[in-house]
């Protein structure tokens, strides 16, 4: 068990180191930093502007490591860096990234944390519901409404919302954030819930398919001619067989909490770390928009090891192999 | 339970009358348990035999009202005691399940929860039924994985079903399935999946244990090997319908039916050595396929005209001994198309 | 390379080579018996959406045929040089000045209104530069299908060829796709995609290619494990045993046993990366001429008084009904292909 679970970070840390290659690739290859600098300073910078620039931001080293320079260039400088947690200014205005990181976690947790879980359990719910009445026109009532839910863009939940709550109803505020505890839901509330609904249709179609291949399952006839009723079969036994894929796709979705939704917080005026994120595209802030990335695929390799380990304890036959 | 033992069908815990379970095929449905009755006396072990798909697993289904969607059971009773099953109502089919009545199922290795410890499962089904601790079921359960044959019961009762050979998996359904000491056991081909010697060991075991109970048990089985050694009596069963029903010395020893007949021909025991073995030409007609009239009629060699479109007579060559054949029911004339119906009818009227 | 791919008459090419591959897979699967059963179930569950697709593919294949004639457009002199395709080519009305209600006779704005140059003419009103929606609705199919469909014809190879010999190779090779998809997959894909863009710059190639590379880890995996289980077997053995060659046995025992996972996802992937797209189209950096660039301007006009509901309304009805048609069809799709939910059935 503790040889798997070091195994499994040690895969993990390897993992980390490829995610950085690729980055060195996008980021340092393929846009070169003098295109960088030129859509940072604008079309018309002159040379020296542009090397002055990129001395302050570390992109006038060497590219790759060579003689005379074995450490001082940037694939070594891009690895250091990321693996210290030291991300530098941002490319466009030379903010502290890791300090605008830091603020913008707590609203994003704070948005993607209620969204995520009451999203989850009624995406469970529901499918669990619908794959109950399989084969009826409950079942297909509920799997044709899934997909039309999956067939709209979430730019049209976003849009529908803010003009039907903001502009008809006027429940909440369309847009904006304020940190006091006291009001900040007033913020969130329309955001969370276009976020459920968005992915409701998504979800319901994806745990159905998994919890009625469970129903036909053996175990729940035996489960039935035991005696245990509706609720307790599906609940107990269906569930509880179904963990391995609903951990799965947990864990897709922790990244997420952490960097929240792009579109959800960009479109709400929420100051979280989607905000940071497209602010960073608009930008051109390519340092900002590279560290988002890594600090996503760091907190999703965690999140694989977890559910890993998190199998184990689902699933006797995975735990006592 | 008690009550299940003096009854008005006299001495039957359990009587099955003109059960139908059907399937869609296509756009009709079929009776794939097509007008079954029989009765299981207490003690006693009622043997249903018959090919792979002749509708043996949805009988005992039906019973206990578990046929799988897009199934449904159709019409016919199935007696408990006094109690109608087809028509309680779900509260109450839910005590009967596991309680009254227990089933254990074709499949030990994809039976049980794979997620549960299997001693859960046991005490889960006890817990279900009786309002005790679980400690004190947890005490039973290791009682009955003793009772049983499970070695070690006091660990096994941790293990997860994946850590348990196919012979103790089927021990641990007949534990669970007798855990309430059900008056009616369904075993569905309970020794099939195992090896030899661990299916004559389950075997003995299920016999022990209903000297014990008094249980009734319909075992579904092929193999007649299994048929001699432990039933009482036979009911053959053919295309969704029973074919021939009587004592296991008499239906063995001189079947009547032509399709039990090629049954036992078939068994490679019987023939003689030397002689090539008997088989029982063409094929098991799919469900899509079965006609009105006797559904062994496309394979049988004693096959009359009006074979394939008049349901097979009931005929009773000697007392508690059925037969479904309109070869053995004197001159095909006498039978008018109509008649094949009231006989059952008659039965019903017993 | 840019210009060659921009050409009208690679366009008007490709729209060829495609009717063509449609004829030969339409004859290949009425030759197999089991694609034609497939084909023919699929029809009888989902005729409506099928002639849904059906109509969508046919004025993307006209919006894709484009030639220069050297006739104008009503007194534009520009048109007479450039190519125009034929669903262009059915709306002879020159743009208008700004925005206009369905059917209008008169601009949106102005005190008062101007009239229009083509009063009544635009069924669905005009966007802020005076295009007629209707059109810009239509020409956003062609681009939502090249989306969907480049996307699917890149990753799906890809996923393939990495997939297939991992699963069949074994040890090295499969510990390096394994990395490489293990790499991939663990950033998250919108954060990639983004990145993907923002690299190769922008453009409908460069995004289906973006889309591409995120997209076809996840049909790699499946590939792989389901190559693993067809490697081992019984006939493939025997296959081996008598000397059929490596590649010989991928090509005649792999591959057409991938084939159902193939079809199911080509539709199931579809969808998505037209749901993507427009995400990246709000983002500023999507393809050219798509619903998402319509529905992205939709937040300054539902902000407006009175209110600019036309183009929002008519780019998302064009993706939901195309979508919909789609998941309905993929739905149908993984039913009759997959043998897991076959075996349910039956
Ligand atoms: N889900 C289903 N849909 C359609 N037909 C079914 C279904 N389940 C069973 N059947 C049909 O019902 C008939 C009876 O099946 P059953 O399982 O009772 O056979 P059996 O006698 O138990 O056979 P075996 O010895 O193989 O267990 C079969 O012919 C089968 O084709
Ligand atoms: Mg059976």
């Amino acid at each position: 068990m503790l040889a798997y679970v070091v195994r499994r970070v040690a895969y993990g840390l390897v993992t980390v180191v490829g995610v950085l290659f690729l980055l060195f690739l996008l980021f340092f290859t393929i846009t070169a930093p003098d295109d960088v600098a030129r859509k940072a300073l604008g079309e018309k910078a002159q040379q020296e502007q542009i090397d002055q620039w990129k001395r302050l931001h570390g992109y006038d080293r060497p590219l790759l490591p060579g003689p005379g320079h074995v450490r001082d260039n940037m694939l070594v400088e891009h690895f250091r860096r990321m693996l210290t947690f030291d991300f530098g200014r941002s490319d466009a205005d030379d903010t502290v990234i890791l300090d605008r990181i830091k603020d913008g976690a707590v609203p994003s947790i704070l948005l993607t944390t209620p969204l995520f879980l009451v999203g989850l359990c009624l995406g469970i719910l529901l499918s669990l519901f619908v794959a109950f009445f399989r084969e009826t026109y409950i079942d297909r009532t509920g799997v044709f409404l899934a997909v039309l839910g999956m067939s709209l863009s979430i730019l049209l939940y976003i849009i529908g919302a803010q003009f039907l709550v903001g502009k008809l109803l006027r429940w909440f505020p369309i847009s904006g954030y304020d940190p006091d505890p006291a009001v900040v839901w007033r913020f969130l509330a329309l955001p969370v819930v276009v976020g459920i609904l968005s992915s409701l249709g998504g979800n319901v179609r994806f745990y159905r398919t998994v919890f009625v291949e469970e129903v036909n399952r053996d175990y729940v006839r035996t489960a039935r001619a035991k005696g245990a009723g509706d609720g307790r079969v599906m609940l107990r036994h269906v569930l509880g067989n179904a963990m391995i894929p609903i951990l799965t796709n947990v864990v897709m979705a922790i990244p997420f909490l952490f960097t929240g939704s792009l579109l959800l917080e960009a479109f709400f005026g929420i100051p979280g770390l989607g905000s940071m994120t497209v602010d960073a595209i608009d930008n051109n802030d390519f340092a900002t928009l590279r560290t988002m990335v890594y600090i996503d695929a760091l907190l999703f390799i965690l999140g694989q090891i977890l559910t890993d380990v998190s199998y184990t304890v689902a699933d006797p036959r995975i735990r006592l192999e | 339970m008690a009550a299940a033992k003096n009854d008005s069908a006299g001495s039957e815990s359990v009587r099955v009358r003109d059960l139908v379970t059907t399937f869609p095929y296509g756009s009709r449905r079929v009776a794939v348990v097509d007008q079954v009755s029989f009765g299981v006396a207490p003690g006693e072990v009622l043997a249903l035999v018959g090919e792979s798909g002749c509708g043996k697993s949805m009988t005992a289904l039906s019973m206990l009202r578990l046929v799988p969607k897009p199934g449904r059971v159709e019409g016919g009773s199935v007696r408990l005691g006094e109690t109608e099953v087809l028509e309680l109502d779900v509260p109450a089919m839910r005590r009967l399940r596991g309680h009254q009545m227990a089933m254990i199922f074709q499949e030990p290795m994809s039976s049980l929860n794979p997620v549960q410890a299997v001693g859960a499962q046991v005490v889960e089904a006890i817990l279900l039924h009786e309002d005790t601790t679980v400690r004190a079921a947890r005490k039973r359960t290791v009682e009955l994985f003793a009772a049983v044959g499970i070695p070690d019961p006091r660990t096994r009762i941790d293990a997860y079903p994946h850590q348990l050979s196919g012979g103790l998996k089927q021990r641990v359904m007949i534990a669970m399935a007798l855990a309430l000491r059900p008056t009616v056991l369904l075993a569905d081909e309970p020794t099939t999946a195992l090896d030899v010697t661990i299916q004559a060991q389950i075997l003995r075991l299920m016999r022990e244990l209903q000297r014990d109970t008094g249980t009734a048990i319909l075992l579904i089985t092929h193999d007649l090997g299994v048929v001699n050694e432990m039933a009482d009596r036979v009911a053959v069963m053919y295309g969704g319908k029973i074919v021939e029903m009587g004592n296991r010395r008499a239906v063995l020893g001189e079947p009547s039916h032509p399709y039990t007949r090629g049954l036992l021909a078939a068994m490679p025991g019987r023939a003689r050595r030397g002689e090539p073995l008997h088989e029982i030409t063409g094929v098991v007609p799919q469900p899509a396929e079965w006609q009105r009239g006797c559904r062994f009629a496309s394979r049988c060699p004693e096959r009359l005209p009006h074979c394939t479109d008049q349901p097979a007579p009931r005929s009773e060559p000697s007392p508690a001994r059925e037969v479904f054949c309109h070869a053995r029911v004197g001159a095909p004339r006498d039978i008018d198309p109509g008649s094949s119906r009231p006989v059952v009818a008659a039965e019903e009227g017993e | 390379m840019q210009a060659i791919l921009e050409h009208h008459w690679f366009s008007n090419a490709v729209v060829a080579a495609l009717l063509l591959g449609s004829v030969a897979l339409s004859v290949f699967v009425h030759r197999n018996e089991l694609w034609r059963g497939a084909a023919r179930e699929l029809g009888r569950r989902r005729p409506v959406a099928l002639g849904v697709l059906a109509v969508y593919v046919g004025i993307g294949l006209a919006d894709s045929v484009a030639w220069v004639d050297g006739r104008m457009q009503g007194e534009d002199v520009v048109s007479a040089h450039q190519p125009r395709s034929a669903v262009e080519r059915a709306f002879g009305g020159r743009p208008e000045k700004t925005y206009s209600r369905p059917f209008a006779g008169a601009e949106l704005y102005g005190t008062p209104p101007r009239p229009l140059a083509f009063p009544g003419r635009h069924p669905l009103g005009t966007d802020i530069l005076g295009r007629d929606t209707l059109l810009l609705t239509l020409r956003g199919v062609r681009v939502a299908l090249l989306v969907g469909g480049l996307t699917s014809l890149i990753a799906i190879p890809l996923a393939l060829l990495f997939g297939v010999s991992a699963g069949y190779f074994g040890r090295r090779v499969d510990d390096v796709v394994f990395f490489v998809m293990s790499t991939l997959a663990s950033i998250p894909g919108i954060l990639l995609l983004i990145a993907l863009v923002m690299a190769l710059g922008q453009g409908t190639l460069q995004v289906c290619l973006a889309l591409a590379v995120t997209s076809w880890v996840s049909f790699c995996r499946i590939a792989r494990g389901e190559t693993m289980k067809l490697r081992e077997l019984d006939y493939v053995h025997a296959a081996r045993l008598m000397g059929v060659s490596e590649v010989g046995i991928v090509w005649r025992h792999v591959l057409p046993n991938l084939m159902h996972l193939v079809v199911i996802t080509f539709v199931l992937m579809f969808s998505g990366q037209v749901l993507v797209e427009a995400v990246l189209a709000w983002l500023g950096i999507g393809a050219a001429g798509s619903w998402g660039q319509m529905i992205a301007q939709a937040k300054d006009e539902l902000s407006r008084e009175p209110v600019v509901y036309w183009n929002v309304l008519a780019a998302g009805a064009g993706m939901f009904v195309l979508l919909l048609a789609i998941n309905s069809v993929g739905d149908a799709i993984r039913d009759i292909l997959d043998p897991r939910t076959r075996r349910e059935r039956e």
